[in-house]
C-alpha cells in the first residue's frame, strides 16, 4: 500500500474515531492502534489472572461459609474476566498462548499491586473495596472505548464487578464495627493497600508516555491524574463512614476545587514493584508458570483424544 | 501435538425461549462438548442463558469490510419496502 | 445418638470437605476454562454443605448453625468419606476423584428426591441437578484422559488405582442408615452399590482403564476415623474461627 492510501486510510479511521463509531476486528486500523490494543488488553486480562492469587490465598481460610462462597465467585469472575479480555485480543489476531508466554517471560507487565501480599483476611476487604474500586474507575470509562470487542467485554465485566467492591467494603464495615482486634486488621489492610491503589492509576500525565495517543484514538477517556482524583473523592468519606483512617497526613479537603488534595505517591516504589522487585513479583509468575506448565499433559491429552475421535467418526 | 492450542470457540447464548441466539464470546476447548460446558460455566454464571450454540471459529465465515459500501448502501435507498414510505388516509387506525 | 443429625451431618462433611479440595484449585487449574469449572463445582458444594449443615443444626435443637457445624467440631466429629479427604494431587487424580464421587451421589440423590422427610427431598432435588452435571463432567474428563494420550492414560490409571480402595465407603451402612430407613425417613437404598458399579464401569471402559484388582479397603470416615490429611485441612478451614473465637466476619 502505498503512503498517500495510508494516510487517506488513517484519516477515515480518525473520522470515524470522532464521530463515535466503533471499530471491530475485520476493519482497517493502523498497526500502531492495533498493537496498542493488544498490549493494553492483554495487560488488562493478565491483571485479572494475576489477580485471582492474591485472594485466592485466603480462600480455604475464609472465616465462613458465606464468605467462603462470595470470595470463591468473586476470584472466579476475574477468571471469566481474564477469559473475555484473552477473548478480545484474539479478535485482533493476538495468539492466547503467545500472549500468556509473554506474562510468564515477563515481556507482558500486570497490574503492580498484585504484586503485595495478603497477609490477614482484611486485605479481602481492602482489596474489593480499593482495588476492584480503582479498577471500577479505571473500567467503567473502557466500555465507551472505541473497539468494539474491547468495550462490549468491559461491559459485561463491569456488570459482574458491581459486586466485588461491594462485599470487599462489607467486610471492611463488619471488622471496622467488630472487636478492637478487627478494627485494627482493617485499619492496617488499609494502611498497606492504600498507597499502591493510588498507583494502579499509572504515572502522572506529565509522565504518562501512552495517554496523549490513547485520548486520541477513545481507547482512554481520562487521564490517570483525573481518574485517582475521581477515585481519592469517592473513597475518602467512605473510610469516614466507618471510622477508618486514610494513612496521609496531607491530605485535606479543598473547598474551592471541590476535591481532596493528597500527598505525594512514592514513585520509586512503584517502578520498582513495575520492575519486579514488588514482594511478590515472583511467587505470582512462578505459580501462573507452574499451572500452566502442569497442565500441558491434560491439554495435551484433550487433543489427543479430540483427534482420535475426529478420526474414528471419519473411518 | 505437545505446544498445540486447543482450537478457539465462538460461543452463542440464547437469553430466554422465543429470542435468538446472540454472540457472547469466545472461548478455547478440546471438542465440542468441552466448548459447550465451557461456554455454560463461562458465559452462564448469572443464569444469562437457556441455550447455548458454539462454533470454531475456523468455521465461521465473514463479509469483508471493504465491501461494506456495496453491500449494504444499496439498500438504503430501497425505501418502498418500509411501511412508512406509503401514505394512509386519515381516519385508517390498523394497517 | 439422634440417627438423622448423623446422616446429615454425613452428607453435609462430605459436602464441605470436597468442596474445600476443590477450591484449592481456584488459581492453578489447567486452563482458565477448567479453572472456572472446577470453582462452579466448589460452590455447588459449598451451597450443598449450607442447607445439610443448616438442617442438622435444626434437627438437633441445640443452637448450631450451619457455621458451627463446619468449623467448629473437632477432627472425630467429621463424619466424611476417606475419599473426598484426598489430596488433589494432578489434574487427574482431582478428576478421579470426582467422578468416583460423583457417580455415587448422582445415584444418592435420585433415591433422596423420594425421601419421606421433605426437607431432604428438596435439597436432594436441587442438589441432584447440579450433580448431573457433575457427573457429566468429570465423566468426560475421565474418558479424554483414559483415552488420551499414553502419559495421560498412565497418570490416570495410576489416580484409580490409588483412589479404588476409598471407595467401599461410599456404601458403608450402619444403625443410623437403617433406622431411617426403617422409619421411612429416607428410601431404601438397595442396588445402590450395583448401579454405582455399572455407571462407573462405562465410562471407565471406554476410557481404556482398567479397574484395580486389589480390593483392599480403607474406610473409618464414616465413625470420625480419617485419614492425616484431615487435620491439615481443619488447620486452614478453621483457622480464622479458631484463631479470633466468638467473632463476627
Amino acid at each position: 500500500m502505498t503512503e498517500l492510501n495510508i494516510s487517506i486510510l488513517e484519516q477515515k479511521f480518525q473520522e470515524k474515531i470522532d464521530n463515535d463509531i466503533k471499530i471491530e476486528p475485520r476493519d482497517w486500523m493502523p498497526d500502531n492502534y492495533r498493537q496498542t490494543l493488544i498490549r493494553q488488553i492483554s495487560q488488562h486480562a493478565h491483571s485479572e489472572v494475576v489477580g485471582m492469587l492474591p485472594e485466592g490465598n485466603w480462600i480455604t481460610r475464609a472465616p465462613n461459609l458465606r464468605r467462603k462462597a462470595v470470595l470463591l465467585a468473586k476470584v472466579q469472575d476475574e477468571a471469566g474476566h481474564g477469559l473475555y479480555l484473552y477473548s478480545a485480543t484474539e479478535t485482533l489476531g493476538a495468539d492466547r498462548e503467545q500472549t500468556i508466554d509473554d506474562l510468564h517471560s515477563g515481556v507482558a507487565k500486570y497490574s503492580s499491586i498484585f504484586n503485595y501480599p495478603t497477609v490477614s483476611w482484611a486485605d479481602m476487604g481492602a482489596i474489593g473495596w480499593l482495588v476492584d474500586g480503582a479498577a471500577i474507575m479505571n473500567q467503567v470509562p473502557l466500555c465507551r472505548c472505541s473497539y468494539g470487542p474491547y468495550a462490549r467485554a468491559m461491559v459485561r465485566v463491569c456488570k459482574e464487578e458491581s459486586f466485588h467492591q461491594r462485599q470487599g467494603f462489607e467486610i471492611m464495615t463488619t471488622l471496622a464495627k467488630g472487636s478492637p482486634e478487627q478494627k485494627e486488621m482493617a485499619q492496617d489492610a488499609l494502611n498497606r493497600f492504600w498507597w499502591p491503589s493510588l498507583m494502579m492509576f499509572g504515572p502522572n500525565d506529565a509522565e504518562s508516555k501512552h495517554t496523549e495517543q490513547s485520548m486520541k484514538w477513545k481507547i482512554k477517556r481520562h487521564t490517570n491524574d483525573e481518574l485517582r482524583q475521581m477515585f481519592v473523592d469517592a473513597t475518602v468519606p467512605q473510610a469516614e463512614l466507618i471510622g477508618l483512617t486514610i494513612p496521609d497526613k496531607d491530605l485535606k479537603w479543598n473547598e474551592e476545587t471541590g476535591h481532596y488534595e493528597f500527598g505525594a505517591i512514592d514513585w520509586a516504589e512503584f517502578w520498582e514493584v513495575v520492575k519486579g522487585n514488588g514482594p511478590c513479583n515472583k511467587d505470582r509468575i512462578d505459580t501462573r508458570r507452574r499451572a500452566k506448565e502442569k497442565g500441558a499433559w491434560v491439554r495435551e491429552a484433550a487433543n489427543a483424544y479430540a483427534e482420535k475421535r475426529r478420526k474414528r467418526k471419519a473411518s | 501435538m505437545a505446544n498445540k492450542e486447543w482450537p478457539l470457540w465462538e460461543v452463542f447464548i440464547r437469553s430466554k425461549q422465543g429470542l435468538s441466539h446472540k454472540h457472547v464470546g469466545s472461548l478455547r476447548a478440546a471438542d465440542a462438548d468441552m466448548a459447550i460446558e465451557n461456554a455454560r460455566d463461562v458465559y452462564t454464571r448469572r443464569s444469562e442463558g437457556v441455550s447455548i450454540w458454539v462454533a470454531e471459529s475456523n468455521n465461521l465465515f465473514a463479509s469483508n469490510p471493504n465491501d461494506a459500501d456495496s453491500l449494504y448502501e444499496p439498500s438504503d435507498s430501497k425505501v418502498y419496502r418500509h411501511p412508512t414510505f406509503y401514505e394512509v388516509p386519515d381516519g385508517i387506525e390498523h394497517m | 445418638m439422634n440417627a438423622l443429625f448423623e446422616y446429615l451431618i454425613r452428607l453435609g462433611d462430605d459436602s464441605l470437605i470436597i468442596g474445600h479440595r476443590l477450591s484449592e484449585w481456584c488459581g492453578h487449574g489447567p486452563v482458565l476454562e477448567e479453572d472456572i469449572a472446577m470453582t462452579n463445582l466448589s460452590l455447588d458444594f459449598i451451597g450443598q454443605t449450607a442447607s445439610l449443615l443448616k438442617y442438622a443444626g435444626e434437627v438437633e435443637g441445640k443452637g448450631r448453625t450451619e457455621d458451627d457445624l463446619a468449623y467448629l467440631r473437632c477432627d472425630r466429629e467429621y463424619k466424611n468419606i476417606l475419599l473426598v479427604e484426598q489430596p488433589n494431587g494432578d489434574f487427574g487424580m482431582t478428576m478421579m476423584r470426582q467422578f468416583l464421587f460423583d457417580a455415587y451421589r448422582k445415584l444418592l440423590f435420585e433415591r433422596l428426591v423420594n425421601a419421606k422427610d421433605e426437607t431432604i427431598a428438596a435439597i436432594a432435588e436441587k442438589s441432584l441437578k447440579e450433580t448431573k452435571y457433575h457427573f457429566k463432567h468429570s465423566s468426560e474428563w475421565i474418558i479424554r484422559l483414559g483415552d488420551g494420550t499414553e502419559e495421560s492414560n498412565r497418570r490416570v490409571q495410576d489416580s484409580l488405582d490409588t483412589l479404588w480402595r476409598y471407595t467401599s465407603e461410599l456404601f458403608y451402612t450402619d444403625a443410623v442408615d437403617a433406622e431411617l430407613i426403617a422409619a421411612g425417613t429416607i428410601p431404601s437404598m438397595e442396588g445402590l452399590e450395583e448401579d454405582w458399579e455399572k455407571s462407573v464401569g462405562e465410562v471407565l471402559s471406554e476410557a481404556t482403564l482398567t479397574i484395580p484388582t486389589n480390593n483392599w479397603k480403607q474406610e473409618g470416615g464414616r465413625k470420625g476415623m480419617h485419614s492425616e490429611h484431615l487435620g491439615y485441612i481443619l488447620a486452614e478451614l478453621q483457622y480464622m474461627q479458631r484463631a479470633y473465637p466468638g467473632l463476627e466476619w
